[in-house]
């Protein structure tokens, strides 16, 4: 397909795409490091490149057909012509055959070549993706940062499309093109020298400023990219805000933010149109005007007797080879330094050390059965932040339920991140039976210790699926056991299609407090040996809490339990309240010896009594 | 996407009538781009006929040595064709450049109707649509439906190229010209051909690629879940089988271009050596030239890449009429909230009626589904409400029907006595303010997201939004950023708490100073005492205003002068909060189970 049909903005994050911080990107290797690296990540990319690259080479042998088959042509003719004699109908008998034989065997060449290069590359960025994507589930960023989860969607999404993309137009094309020049002035050359020469030094500029108008271009592309994004922006806040902007009567001035966005991307996305057609029609004009320097040259070289009619013909359909390359060499270079960027981004992607990567075969396994949780001088800072937990020494014993409370921002979620290994603790270590939760394998911490977070995100599938998700190896009856057992069978019952019900995407399709349900169930159905819940019925109304706390109760007695609660009622039945206070953990003890300590857990627990007493 | 179906027989039809529709909306620009292109092909044509003429008058007789050619007459062919190229390379310019511009002014164009009937229809249609299809219409299908102005210019400049080009082969030889001329439209019908095979293709993979994303999106956005339940080795096995998938669909495509490129490449080749081995014999017998054969020749190479253009427009048009069919889906959509003539004062609280208010919500299935059945209420000017229900008993359609977000499907709504249907545009917002349940935050600075406009239009000034601000508790968090009121929020700017969205959301209504508030759940997000300084706040200055505020917690409630307790739409109880607390069993049971758990718990010890 040619670059007139190709929109002119491409939808893949360029160069100027988001930056992730977290994600290493200090060092910025140069495009033959990229590529040599990209190629080691993906061997499968060069599996049997040699044969591919060779056939090629065949293939733009086709190209010279048309000006070899007139150069004999007009040769016979003018040859016979001279003598005075009828050319052979023998020779052009033969000489069509080959012609006509050489058309086949390069167009079956291309064919291969296609399918050659596009099996290889494809398959190769496919386990570069699903490599990228397995890598990202190690690093502790996708847990600590919400807002740079786009960004690594579009690492093993946008970032290696940039680069499929540039293999199936730009890079095919930059193969075939360098082939195609090759053969192009050996065949050339062959015929004159002078020319060869002539027509290299018109077009050598061309080549030398194919680099700085691919950097006029894509700073252009870059704009444009910019627009789109705030074009979508403006445009999605009337979509989303809709509400917010009938209340207000807001329509007019919502109208113009977006009829400004809208106008920006036209006038930037002119702007990069206009280059293109600038820098593309140079390469036009230029070969044009070779044309006309070869008739003029070539003919007064071949006054002398150097040169035929049917070699300076030939010539000129040759020169014609060069008129590609150079049209689109601006958009080829621009497509391979997206794909270098986007190359660029998924390795640092994989380059970053998979901070809470399984031990694998080096790990422990622990055996199921009452378990032991100890923090040992643990501090927690976001990478480049300020410490959110420090000094943290803490002991739970077997079959304890400990409820976390304090303030928003104290620190309770971080607690209970740490405790399941969503991040490792910055200083210290926490251990589960003695054994640092770094050396314990997944496959035995994720059995034994389960967290209900607070979002109860969803998949989008069914009620029963997401329950499952606990337990792949449950029935259907085991969910629906789970179900009676935390009393929301009538709940689920009570939904469309009951078990079967689909939840939506990221379970949208329930409510907030449903959604906290699900979660609570598919962790209960788990069935771990240490269940650590953050503030997981938040969202549910009062009546609705309180029945599940107390199912939770119930199901939680006799083994050991971490609650993040902000309900003081949970510390009130809890066996341990841990209260923490701006990072620290200012108390420990029971319910009844902290009430009337006069500490923090006091203040809060007078203050929340209070609100409960109104009348 | 429904474009990889087969092209249904009344694509060119409807796909002319776009494009129609397009020209007839920016007429100068494409005229001039059709201008340009015709120059670039009658060029085009004029540089094969060009190369005949100056083999056959020029180059021939110079090399053989017959006739009497000058270096003047050398350079001046050189001259002529040179000429050519600059006009021609112009007529490229001036067709690339002005394509764009005319499909950049129709994308516009259309981006700004599309979002006019965004503002204009009513909620009820956008809660009918999908937020992702929504915009979709306004970016990628307005995109698709456009595209094609890309290359039509182009290919009505090829068609005034072949038009000329079959002059041009024509006068040189008939026979000769009856190759060329069947080979170039080979060509064009080839392409149609490819385009129609390849879509299907395209689309499958664009849709794999969508479906990768999709998978990556809800896989890390459900991290937590994925790794507290250990499940990184079953997701990544969901997300290779997509990417495998893609990867095939990836090679299909390969595979069919590799069919088509060598074919499209083989046609002009092919029908050059027929024109050569066609043109020995004629040469030979006197009834053709050699310059004929060079003309022909020429023109078969410097065409076979333009002639596609032709191919490229009717590949294009299933997408283009399907791009169009959902824009105008938007376009055509009828139904706008109708306005009355009616003032409502300015000073004052408001007060509310409701009369047998229902609601309906229309489902995916086309089916009701009641959300407020016979709603009937009373709220004194000046007085505090409280809206109590559980979850999905109607409490948020309520609030909106009283500020007139949506309408009621039975009933009336009347502040002052007037039927909100009866107030002239933009009237209920002026009297009525309310912050809903999840703040909306633009992509503004702070007082642009206070002030809405207002500032501009002089109503309130920096005094004014800071004193809401103060109401809401936002001052001390505003005062705290960087470039204060100037500061850019939202999307792109600096990110707020859950917290202090809801307090720019509820300054937002306070600037207004309103005479009637209505909060749906609005202080959620926000520490107890900041709400309860808030609400003090409201109360001891809001003797203008009318608030309906709807609440889970206690404290909250206990401030309202009465309490409306809503069960599954209806209201089922009306009174004090220590009355209903008393009276209704199911109203005792949701705002106090937290004390009785706590006091059941405390029993038990």
């Amino acid at each position: 397909m040619s670059a007139a049909t190709r929109p002119a903005a491409e939808p893949a994050g360029g160069p100027t795409g988001s930056a992730a911080p977290g994600i290493g990107q200090a060092e910025q290797p140069g495009m033959w490091a990229t590529l040599r690296r990209g190629l080691q990540l993906s061997p499968e990319m060069l599996v049997g490149i040699r044969v591919t690259l060779a056939l090629a080479v065949v293939t733009a042998l086709g190209r010279v057909i048309v000006p070899l088959a007139v150069q004999q042509t007009v040769d016979l003719l003018e040859t016979s012509r001279a003598a005075g004699a009828d050319p052979s109908t023998v020779r052009v008998g033969w000489l069509g055959v080959a012609a006509v034989g050489a058309v086949l065997v390069t167009g079956l060449c291309a064919y291969v070549v296609n399918v050659r290069l596009f099996r290889a590359t494809e398959s190769g960025l496919a386990s570069l993706r699903t490599r990228a994507f397995r890598h990202v589930h190690d690093l502790a960023v996708l847990t600590q940062n919400t807002e740079r989860r786009g960004s690594l969607v579009s690492r093993v999404t946008s970032d290696v499309d940039t680069i499929s993309q540039f293999v199936q137009f730009g890079g095919l094309l930059l193969v075939v093109s360098t082939a195609q020049l090759m053969v192009a002035t050996v065949v050339m050359a062959t015929i004159s020298w002078q020319l060869t020469v002539l027509a290299w030094i018109c077009f050598l500029p061309l080549f030398a400023a194919a680099r700085p108008m691919q950097r006029v271009v894509s700073a252009a592309y870059g704009r444009v990219r910019e627009r789109v994004g705030d074009m979508l922006a403006a445009v999605s806040e009337s979509v989303v805000g809709a509400d917010t902007i009938r209340a207000y009567a807001a329509e007019e001035r919502t109208q113009r933010r977006v009829d400004a966005a809208v106008e920006d991307h036209r006038r930037d996305a002119v702007r990069a149109q206009v280059t293109v057609a600038l820098t593309f029609s140079s390469g036009f004009l230029v070969s044009g005007l070779v044309v006309a320097a070869v008739v003029v040259v070539g003919t007064l070289l071949g006054v002398g007797g150097g040169i035929g009619l049917g070699d300076l013909l030939a010539f000129l359909l040759l020169v014609q080879l060069f008129t590609q390359p150079v049209q689109v060499g601006t958009e080829v270079l621009n497509e391979l330094q997206n794909a270098i960027a986007g190359w660029r981004r998924v390795m640092a992607v994989l380059d970053t050390p998979a901070d809470v990567a399984d031990p694998g075969e080096r790990g422990q396994v622990l055996p199921r059965g009452e378990i032991t949780v100890a923090f040992e001088g643990v501090a927690y800072a976001y990478p480049g932040g300020p410490p959110v937990l420090r000094d943290v020494d803490l002991e739970i014993p077997p079959r304890t339920r400990v409820a976390v409370v304090g303030e928003t921002g104290s620190g309770k979620t971080t607690l209970a991140k740490l405790l399941t290994r969503m991040m490792d603790p910055t200083t210290g270590r926490v251990r589960l039976d003695g054994v640092d939760l770094r050396e314990v394998r997944f496959a035995s911490l994720r059995e034994r210790v389960v967290m209900v977070p607070q979002e109860g995100f969803l998949f989008d599938t069914t009620l029963a699926e997401n329950i499952r998700y606990g337990r792949p190896a449950a029935t259907d009856d085991d969910v629906e056991l789970a179900l009676v057992e935390l009393g929301l069978a009538d709940w689920a019952g009570g939904l469309p299609h009951r078990l079967r019900t689909p939840v939506g995407q990221r379970g949208e399709s329930l409510s907030a407090g449903e959604r906290q349900l699900v979660a609570l169930a598919r962790a209960y159905l788990a069935d771990p040996d240490l269940l650590v819940l953050d503030e997981a019925t938040s969202a549910v109304d009062p009546a609705t809490e309180v029945r599940l706390q107390r199912a939770l109760d119930g199901v939680t007695a006799g083994r050991t339990s971490v609650a993040v609660a902000h309900r003081l009622s949970t510390a009130e039945a809890a066996d341990l309240v841990v209260v923490v206070d701006a990072g620290r953990i200012v108390e420990q003890g029971t319910h009844a010896s902290l009430v009337g300590a006069g500490g923090v857990y006091s203040r809060l627990h007078a203050a929340w009594a209070a609100q409960q007493r109104t009348p | 996407m429904p474009d990889a179906a087969p092209p249904a027989p009344g694509t060119l039809r409807q796909g002319v009538r776009v494009m129609a529709r397009g020209v007839r909306d920016e007429p100068r620009v494409f005229t001039l781009a059709v201008l340009g292109s015709a120059v670039y092909g009658a060029g085009t044509a004029a540089t094969g006929w060009a190369l005949g003429r100056v083999t056959g008058a020029v180059v021939q007789p110079a090399l053989a040595g017959t006739g009497d050619v000058t270096t003047g007459d050398i350079l001046l062919a050189g001259a002529l064709l040179a000429g050519i190229t600059v006009v021609t390379a112009a007529g490229v310019v001036a067709r690339r450049a002005l394509a764009g511009i005319t499909m950049y002014a129709l994308q516009a164009r259309y981006r700004r109707r599309v979002t006019r009937a965004y503002l204009r229809l009513p909620l009820a249609w956008h809660h009918r649509h999908p937020t992702g299809q929504l915009l979709s219409n306004a970016n990628a299908d307005v995109e698709a439906t456009w595209q094609v102005f890309a290359p039509l210019p182009f290919s009505i400049g090829v068609v005034v190229m072949l038009l000329f080009a079959a002059a041009a082969m024509l006068a040189a030889d008939p026979v000769l010209a009856a190759i060329g001329l069947t080979v170039l439209p080979t060509i064009a019908v080839v392409t149609v051909l490819y385009q129609r095979r390849m879509s299907p293709l395209v689309t499958r993979a664009q849709q794999l690629r969508a479906e990768v994303s999709d998978v990556a999106h809800e896989s890390f956005d459900g991290a937590q879940v994925v790794k507290a339940l250990g499940r990184e080795g079953e997701e990544t096995r969901r997300f290779a089988a997509r990417a495998d998938r893609l990867r095939d669909a990836n090679v299909a495509v390969g595979r069919m271009r590799g069919v088509f490129d060598p074919l499209l490449e083989a046609l002009p080749t092919l029908g050059t050596l027929a024109v050569l081995g066609v043109g020995v014999p004629r040469v030979v017998a006197g009834q053709a030239q050699i310059a004929d054969l060079v003309t022909i020749t020429f023109l078969l190479t410097l065409m076979a890449f333009p002639i596609r253009a032709i191919g490229w427009v009717l590949g294009e048009l299933p997408r283009t009429v399907v791009g169009w069919d959902r824009v105008s889906h938007v376009l055509d959509s009828t139904g706008q909230l109708e306005h009355g003539e009616a003032r409502l004062a300015d000073e004052g609280a408001a007060a509310l009626d409701l009369h047998g208010v229902g609601y309906a919500h229309v489902t995916e299935d086309g089916e009701d589904a009641t959300v407020l059945a016979d709603v009937t209420l009373d709220v004194r000017a000046g007085s505090t409400v409280a809206v109590v229900g559980a979850t999905g008993s109607g409490k948020s359609t309520l609030a909106g029907l009283l500020v007139r977000l949506v309408d009621p499907r039975d009933g009336t709504v009347l502040v002052d006595g007037v039927d909100l249907r009866d107030v002239r545009p933009g009237g209920v917002a002026t009297a009525a303010s309310l912050v809903p349940q999840g703040a909306f935050v633009f992509d503004d600075t702070i007082r642009g997201n206070v002030a809405l406009g207002l500032d501009e239009d002089g109503v309130v000034d920096d005094d004014a939004v800071w004193q809401a601000l103060r109401l809401a508790q936002a001052d001390g968090f505003v005062a705290a950023l960087p470039a204060g009121l100037d500061t850019r929020v939202g999307e792109r700017g600096a990110t707020l708490s859950g917290g202090q969205r809801q307090r720019l959301a509820i300054a937002r209504a306070l600037v207004r100073r309103p005479r009637l508030l209505v909060l749906d759940d609005a202080t959620s997000a926000v520490d107890t005492r900041v709400e309860a300084a808030i609400l003090a706040g409201l109360r001891g200055g809001s003797s203008g205003t009318t608030v309906v505020v709807v609440a889970y917690r206690k404290a909250t409630i206990s401030l309202a002068d009465e309490v409306v307790f809503l069960d599954r739409g209806r209201v089922v109880a009306r009174g004090t909060h220590a009355d209903l607390t008393v009276d209704d069993p199911a109203y005792a049971r949701l705002v106090q189970a937290y004390q009785r758990d706590a006091d059941e718990r405390a029993a038990r010890r």
